[in-house]
């Protein structure tokens, strides 16, 4: 079932907060000294609300979360300020008095299920040892309730998960398993730091729903600690921006979305792209009559699948079928595990198709062998997801970009120099950048060098796989800004994927949904997402946060499908 | 708003747009760059201990007055003192002196040694994990046979092969460690295989060779030459044991090794017979150690 929040009735007076938290500064040392995170902060969450902590990557959302329930990393220190939880003042607390109210008073959902579960325990003991420690209830009696609280967070078989190991279970389900543990004891205050950050963005909707509804029935405050403004205003009473430390803004939700006081909100508003509905303009190539010849990527009943020993296969791409037209954008959109990543690989020639056709302007990539397929890649050019792992981290900025050169006819010295200088410029990076290596740069400076490496050899193509699901939103609303004017002053394709529909809605002229490595839904942006024709598409769109602050499109008939058991 | 007028508001804050850095708690980004320039004490101390035995190695004669093969009479066995700084041995020679003259031949041999694996080493494993498929197999299984032999063993065959000497035990403690720093190259190169930049550099139209030159063997080589700093220490242990048994520096030679060996009869009586050697051991390696430690860093 689908929940929408409801907010609580206000009362005239507030009651005294589960948490008041007031000249809250952290800072944290290294070989260098000491550096302020989180500069005097104040605020209060209120019993029963949902106050959100939004920021950017450094915004010291995390540290703020981390010192309340003081779990700062070793190098991380405490300053100053009062954290009052429930009137009583926790600041200063040594741990193991911290141990006390950990679990019962305060506790914490991670950001990553994947890392937070013992590997070597069963679910069952893992949900019971929470209430063995603090007394509640130990052994096959605890057991019974762990049983009992798996199933209130919606697993399904909890006798059967409470024997499993963390293995076994998806990302989704781990994340269940953790918001059991959490809400074991009835806590007054959760603390959820990015709790659907790491999941699919369905399984998000699922859990940030359970999450809603069990603290409606328990009373439980949540401070919800999020990097996502559409996820912020879809479930927060009150709203809490931060930059570099230091709260920019505070106030009701809907107050601070409708009516913004402070610029960096407003510019953190108008880049997230689930809360803006930004069509793209039509491209010039939309107006002309599109002819067969027009298309630049082909790819027709491609499939690709993968033996897993012995004679069962794995069919990650089953018969996907798109065509590109040149100058445009086309999307691939899907969740984990949906063939977006391994189609496009075919695309770029990385792989090769168990079978299928596919045709990159004009060119059956089957038929390419060895040097004409290196003489192929001048063409097309992939753009990764994570700008960290793409970067040979022992070179510089400069024999980064100049190395596609290098590859084919030889340029003389002095030229390529010039050639880098330029496309370094063009893509919006100041020249000193050239001397560095990649750890020196932020990550929207990489995703830059890494769009500027593809360009030096003037593809016609370029592939991005996930290129800003990576990079805070202001970052992310850069980039794709780039990308469109390189696009418009270069005439170039691109093939972007990406799990975000919001983005995908932003950038992309034609859009294939895909799910289990099945074309589901295909067709111009506009028709797709106004219109879907399958039920997965329609619940992919109904999953895109930040609905409850925007001018409401068409309503869907709710589904509901338990899509990460 | 269209995305149009969005495009040229960012426009206009690219030219001041790298303010995309944010100062963030991850580990990577608190630490940017190692830049300051403080310099580190243990890292000192470890660049004077190899200039010092790399000195003395050099020119022991500048360092002791003693000869260290023709012994004192009526000084056996006597303790560290002011005239023996770390005392004689059972033929009344001065440890002192022996330990510098030894320095050469432990440290000339146990480099050579490392110099034969880490070079025959790096070669099989590079082949091995940047082809692939058939040859992986071979080399990898040659590299178990190696490896399932006993090291002494392996060395002693080694040595009965070439004919007795120094350089000879050097060659065979060297082949001897192929077999480790092969396995050691392979796992990094498959490593750097598979990350992204090197599929970028095969994207951008790099040929085999190219890549393997620019990403493969720059990123693959830090961590072996750490294991080769390691090697250092065990080749010299290797190289006094052989001596020990005979097959390498015959006896007066003042070798290192050879020291512990002689000295382990008169452990209980005679300490500073293996203490000293031991102690000049480990701190040569630990230097070695730590500056390639530094090293790695660097290049990072």
């Amino acid at each position: 079932m689908t929940i929408q929040p409801i907010d609580l009735p206000k009362v005239a007076v507030p009651p005294s907060p589960v948490l008041a938290v007031s000249g809250l500064t952290v800072s944290y040392s290294d070989r260098n000294g000491a550096r302020t995170a989180v500069h005097g902060i104040d605020f209060h969450v209120n019993p029963g609300e949902v106050v959100a902590l939004v920021g950017e990557s450094g915004s010291g959302k995390s540290s703020t979360a981390q010192a309340i329930i003081g779990l700062l990393p070793e190098n991380g220190k405490l300053e100053s300020g009062s954290i009052r939880l429930n009137d009583q003042e926790i600041a200063g607390w040594p741990q193991r008095r911290l141990d006390g109210i950990r679990g019962s008073v305060i506790s914490l959902i991670p950001q990553d299920p994947g890392n937070s579960l013992n590997p070597v325990k069963t679910i069952g003991k893992q949900v019971a040892e929470i209430l063995a420690i603090h007394g509640e209830a130990s052994g096959p009696v605890a057991y019974t309730q762990a049983i009992a609280l798996l199933e209130r967070v919606g697993l399904s078989e909890p006798k059967l998960r409470a024997q499993q190991y963390p293995h076994e279970l998806s990302g989704g389900m781990k994340q269940r398993v953790l918001i059991a543990i959490a809400i074991a004891l009835k806590p007054s205050l959760i603390i959820a730091d990015e709790p659907t950050s790491a999941l699919d963005v369905t399984v998000q909707k699922h859990i940030l729903d359970l999450i809603d509804e069990l603290r409606r029935e328990y009373g439980t405050a949540v401070l919800l600690v999020t990097h996502d403004l559409g996820v912020a205003t879809d479930r927060s009473d009150r709203l809490i921006v931060l930059k570099h430390g230091r709260i920019q803004e505070q106030g009701r939700t809907q107050d601070v979305i409708g009516n913004p006081q402070n610029a960096y909100t407003r510019q953190l508003l108008s880049d997230a792209p689930s809360l803006n509905i930004r069509q793209r303009p039509a491209t010039a190539a939309k107006e002309t009559p599109a002819t067969e010849s027009d298309d630049i990527i082909v790819v027709e009943n491609l499939v690709k699948d993968f033996g897993l020993g012995g004679y069962s296969r794995f069919c990650a791409v089953d018969d996907v079928s798109f065509r590109v037209r040149r100058g445009t954008t086309h999307a691939l959109v899907g969740e984990s595990g949906s063939g977006k990543t391994t189609s496009i690989r075919i695309v770029s020639a990385f792989e090769k198709p168990s079978s299928g056709r596919v045709i990159v302007d004009g060119l059956d990539l089957s038929t390419l062998r060895g040097e004409t397929l290196r003489l192929f890649r001048k063409k097309i050019q992939l753009v990764y997801q994570n700008p960290f792992g793409s970067l040979d981290p022992r070179q510089t900025i400069a024999r980064i970009v100049e190395e596609p050169l290098l590859n084919f006819e030889p340029v003389p010295r002095a030229e390529r120099t010039e050639r880098v200088a330029a496309i370094i410029e063009k893509v919006g990076l100041p020249p000193d950048v050239l001397g560095r290596r990649p750890h020196a740069l932020s990550g929207g400076q990489r995703q830059r060098v890494a769009i500027a490496r593809a360009l030096i050899l003037n593809p016609q193509i370029l592939v991005l796989d996930e290129a800003v699901s990576a990079l805070d939103v202001t970052v992310q609303a850069q980039i794709l800004a780039l990308l469109s004017k390189l696009q418009r002053e270069l005439g170039l394709t691109y093939l972007f994927v990406s799990h975000d529909l919001a983005v995908v809605r932003q950038i992309a002229d034609t859009v294939s949904v895909l799910s289990g490595g099945k074309l589901v839904d295909s067709g111009a942006v506009g028709d797709v997402f106004g219109n879907p024709a399958s039920a997965y598409t329609r619940e992919l769109i109904e999953a895109i946060p930040g609905k409850k602050h925007r001018p409401p499109a068409k309503p869907f008939p709710l589904i509901s499908t338990g899509t990460e058991q | 708003m269209t995305s149009l007028d969005v495009a040229e508001r960012h426009l206009d804050l690219e030219t001041a747009e790298t303010n995309d850095w944010l100062p963030s708690q991850t580990a990577e980004d608190a630490t940017p760059r190692r830049s300051s320039r403080k310099i580190d004490i243990s890292l000192l101390l470890a660049g004077a201990v190899l200039v010092i035995v790399l000195l003395v190695a050099v020119a022991p004669q500048l360092f002791t007055a003693y000869d260290p093969i023709k012994g004192l009479p009526g000084q056996q066995l006597k303790p560290p003192s002011a005239a023996h700084l770390l005392g004689t041995d059972s033929l009344g020679r001065d440890l002192y002196a022996r330990l510098a003259y030894g320095a050469v031949h432990s440290l000339s041999g146990a480099l050579a040694a490392v110099g034969i694996g880490l070079f025959a080493g790096t070669a099989l494993g590079v082949l091995a994990g940047s082809i692939g498929g058939r040859t992986d197999t071979v080399v990898m299984r040659l590299a178990d046979v190696l490896l399932s032999i006993p090291a002494l063993l392996l060395s002693l065959s080694i040595i009965i092969l070439l004919g007795f000497g120094t350089i000879n035990a050097a060659i065979a403690v060297g082949i001897t460690s192929v077999a480790s720093f092969a396995r050691i190259v392979r796992s990094e190169v498959i490593t750097v295989r598979r990350s992204e930049y090197v599929e970028a550099a095969f994207g951008s139209g790099g040929t085999f060779l190219s890549v393997l030159i620019r990403h493969v063997l720059p990123n693959s080589l830090t961590s072996v030459i750490a294991f080769a700093a390691l090697q250092v220490g065990w080749a010299i242990l290797q190289l006094s044991t052989l001596g020990f048994l005979g097959y390498g520096a015959p006896p007066p030679t003042p070798e290192w090794g050879l020291l512990i060996a002689e000295g382990r009869n008169y452990i209980a009586t005679a300490w500073w017979l293996t203490a000293a050697p031991g102690i000049a051991v480990v701190l040569v390696v630990l230097s070695v150690n730590r500056i390639s430690q530094a090293f790695g860093r660097i290049e990072r």
